[in-house]
């Protein structure tokens, strides 16, 4: 399955992904500058974690603007998987593939730290090799990762079931104390209605792998196969 | 989409959190008020200010393009609001 790393000026997750896809999963995957304006190719797009554009104005603003973004726009709106890793998902709400928007985190604390996530559903392109309830230890590294939505989006988001992960214990419990940036419902991940494209904040390329403290990451990536068929 | 010609207009826009929004930095900057005594704070938001210089042929021409500036790039209406005040540009 051939993905695809967009790149921005101040992306810092792309080479983490090109690893983790390239070497650890083992696909073909390459870097796609945000000045390219094509995705030929391009099976499942990543957009990585970073500072985009410096975070300059609204983390992900100006990114969505970039001209590679016209090209994931309608990827996405052909069904294409995309997903949005921490600067990543940022950018997908802006760019208004992805509901709600994400503030600064609650206590005003830059949070770089291991997570544990529950899975709450599994149709979408990277959560169909997980089960309902699994819970994922992945890393975090955000200033700006508080999940808000109004409250009528709020309720919309829930009742359709677009909530992907939650922030909570290692038994999968989700108390106030796992809610460490404020994220409104415990909100880690979400998708769109399609449930094509998923943003979250907790970075499964950077923890992808037993040497570097954690391999849960991988499974998310390796669900991505099952829309290309691939067998892991 | 922008005119190139026409007078010279100062755009500032002010963009603030919705009060639906919780805003930490507010919080904090209110708590370091209370701290140096000033005890009559009951809350601060905090924002942002831009100023945008633009050509365009009326006053009416540049509050559109300010506003329109503003729905897509400059606020994200999903948690803020802007507002755009247009004078002429000295």
């Amino acid at each position: 399955m051939n993905f695809g790393v967009i790149v921005f000026p101040g992306s810092n997750g792309d080479h983490d992904a090109l690893h983790a896809i390239g070497k650890v999963l083992g696909q073909p995957v390459r870097a796609i500058w945000h000045r390219e304006t094509s995705l030929d190719g391009i099976e499942c797009v990543i957009v990585p974690g970073g500072f985009a554009y410096g975070d300059y104005l609204r983390a992900g603003a100006i990114a969505r603007f970039s001209p590679i973004m016209g090209a994931v726009e309608r990827f996405a709106r052909d069904g294409g998987p995309v997903l949005g890793i921490c600067n990543g998902f940022q950018v997908l709400t802006e760019a208004q593939l992805l509901p709600g928007s994400l503030l600064r985190n609650a206590e005003l604390e830059f949070r770089s730290q291991w997570v544990h996530v529950r899975t709450e559903r599994t149709d979408t392109p990277f959560t169909s090799g997980l089960a309902v309830g699994d819970v994922l230890r992945l890393p975090i590294a955000h200033g700006e990762g508080s999940y808000f939505a109004a409250p009528e989006e709020l309720a919309r988001i829930e009742a359709n079931g677009q909530v992907v992960f939650r922030y909570c214990d290692p038994t999968g419990a989700v108390t106030p104390a796992t809610n460490f940036n404020g994220s409104l419902n415990h909100i880690a991940g979400v998708c769109n209605e399609r449930r094509n494209v998923v943003g979250l904040m907790p970075h499964p390329e950077r923890g992808a792998e037993a040497i570097l403290g954690g391999a849960d990451g991988l499974r998310i990536l390796e669900s991505a196969l099952s829309v290309a068929g691939v067998r892991v | 989409m922008s005119e190139s010609n026409g007078p010279i207009w100062l755009a500032s826009v002010y963009v603030t959190l919705k009060t639906v929004v919780n805003d930490p930095q507010g919080l904090a900057i209110a708590d370091g008020l209370h701290t140096m005594g000033y005890d009559g704070v009951e809350d601060v938001r905090a924002g942002k200010y831009l100023q945008v210089r633009l050509r365009a042929a009326s006053a009416e021409e540049a509050q559109r393009l300010a506003e329109e500036m503003s729905d897509r790039l400059l606020a994200n209406t999903v948690i803020e609001n802007y507002r755009c005040v247009i004078e002429p540009a000295s």
